[in-house]
């Protein structure tokens, strides 16, 4: 469970998050939803450890969890970005394998096992070789959220899934979360998109700019 | 055809000197590279760091080294220093010099390469818990190589050129060598052989730019 106590953001002098509070269960779906320049964005990456926050408290599974300074190996949070950042110079299954490798220590062959199942799960089996510039913007979504997922987070966070995607995909993404959800992964996903969140989400927490 | 016959056996009676010249030429040119290269991408991430003391100090020293002619650096580094008890022997006042300007160029190419990475990369590293030698050692070093590349190789090719200056400090060096000849058999051959060496010297090192730059084509 991870839940957020009272946390208040600022960037230089203007307040972006106020007193938020949120509580997301093990195995369900948060949906964020707000219109742009509410701070979904700001919480997200508070949330993911790419931003400190000023104030308030981070408990996961009841513990208290500082996200920008975690220096644990594990991945607590996993993150699928707007626009992917999948590593160019790299190939698709070089993408996924090189955290596992560098940072969790797995054995490169264990680390091509698990990749190869992620990616044959997410439709991908024939594109090991490829490299991002090869792919449709689906398939780097399902490439960057294959990465993620080979770092075992305990949440998995998206950022925008539909916006960078043609509209007939948004039924895919929708369908990708929630299977991943019916295997029990915690996931917290922003979007703008009402009927998508209230589609995919167990709860929405709305956000408003203040 | 005896004119023909005669060029010949000039050219060939000049060539060892030549050659001798183009041995210079060439390893002041290598171990420019090894000392240049190496310097630029440090003072690269240097003028590319979150410390504005160090991006200052970095800052006047490209500067100086851009602001001011090659040609004063190597007369000063040569002539000047041991006016204050440094003194460089010719081969390593002309190495020392070369090397520090040509680091300067390298290091605003490698700047420029590092700030034209988009961010998100850093931070998609970070998610994944990567360190930062780590993110970039395999994931912004080659990518900065790629986009550097052809600037590099521009400056390679201006390298071998530039090395032709250090006449000026009495370095026997491939152009000096023709020069010598020249002056002294009143022939223009000389100076066409030596044309034809530095044609051939970027010729070869256009090819390997090529080289280089179509083994970093496999991604976009």
């Amino acid at each position: 469970m991870l839940a957020l106590k009272a946390i208040n953001k600022s960037y230089g002098k203007r307040l972006i998050l106020k007193q938020l509070s949120l509580t997301v269960n093990d195995g369900e779906v948060l949906a964020i939803v707000g219109p742009s320049g509410a701070g979904k964005t700001t919480l997200l990456r508070c949330i993911s450890g790419l931003e400190p926050i000023d104030s308030g408290e981070i408990d996961l599974n009841g513990q208290p969890f500082d996200p920008y300074r975690n220096q644990n190996q594990d991945s607590v949070i996993g993150v699928v970005f707007q626009d992917f950042q999948l590593f160019p110079n790299l190939n698709v299954l070089e993408n996924i394998t090189l955290a596992p490798i560098l940072v969790l220590k797995q054995p490169a062959a264990t680390a091509k096992a698990k990749a190869r199942q992620l990616l044959s799960r997410l439709a991908l089996a024939d594109k090991e070789r490829l490299y991002p510039y090869q792919l449709s913007g689906g398939q780097k979504q399902r490439v960057a959220l294959a990465r993620a997922l080979a770092m075992r987070p305990q949440v998995l966070c998206y950022d925008e899934p539909t916006s960078a995607l043609d509209p007939n995909l948004r039924q895919e993404v929708a369908k990708m979360i929630l299977s991943l959800k019916a295997d029990g992964m915690t996931q917290i996903v922003v979007t703008h998109d009402l009927a998508f969140a209230r589609e995919i989400a167990d709860a929405v927490k709305h956000v408003t700019a203040l | 055809m005896n004119g023909i016959v005669a060029q010949w056996q000039y050219a060939s009676q000049i060539m060892p000197s030549l050659l001798l010249g183009l041995k210079t030429t060439l390893s002041l040119f290598v171990l420019t590279l090894i000392g240049a290269i190496p310097l630029g991408i440090v003072v690269g991430l240097g003028r590319a760091s979150r410390f504005k003391v160090v991006r200052q100090i970095l800052g006047v020293y490209v500067w100086i080294m851009r602001g001011t002619p090659l040609l004063l650096q190597l007369i000063f580094v040569f002539y000047g220093l041991p006016i204050v008890h440094i003194v460089f022997q010719r081969y390593n006042a002309a190495l020392f010099a070369f090397i520090i300007n040509y680091a300067a160029y390298f290091a605003e190419i490698f700047r420029g390469g590092l700030q034209s990475i988009d961010p998100g990369q850093y931070e998609s590293a970070k998610v994944l818990r990567l360190t930062y030698w780590q993110t970039v050692r395999k994931i912004i070093l080659p990518q900065v190589m790629k986009i550097v590349l052809p600037s590099i190789g521009n400056e390679v090719i201006n390298l071998v050129k530039d090395l032709s200056l250090v006449y000026v400090i009495g370095l026997g060096d491939l152009l000096r060598a023709g020069n010598v000849a020249t002056a002294r058999d009143v022939t223009l051959l000389p100076l066409v052989l030596v044309g034809i060496g530095y044609l051939l010297l970027t010729a070869i090192l256009t090819f390997g730019q090529r080289k280089v730059e179509k083994h970093y084509s496999y991604y976009k």
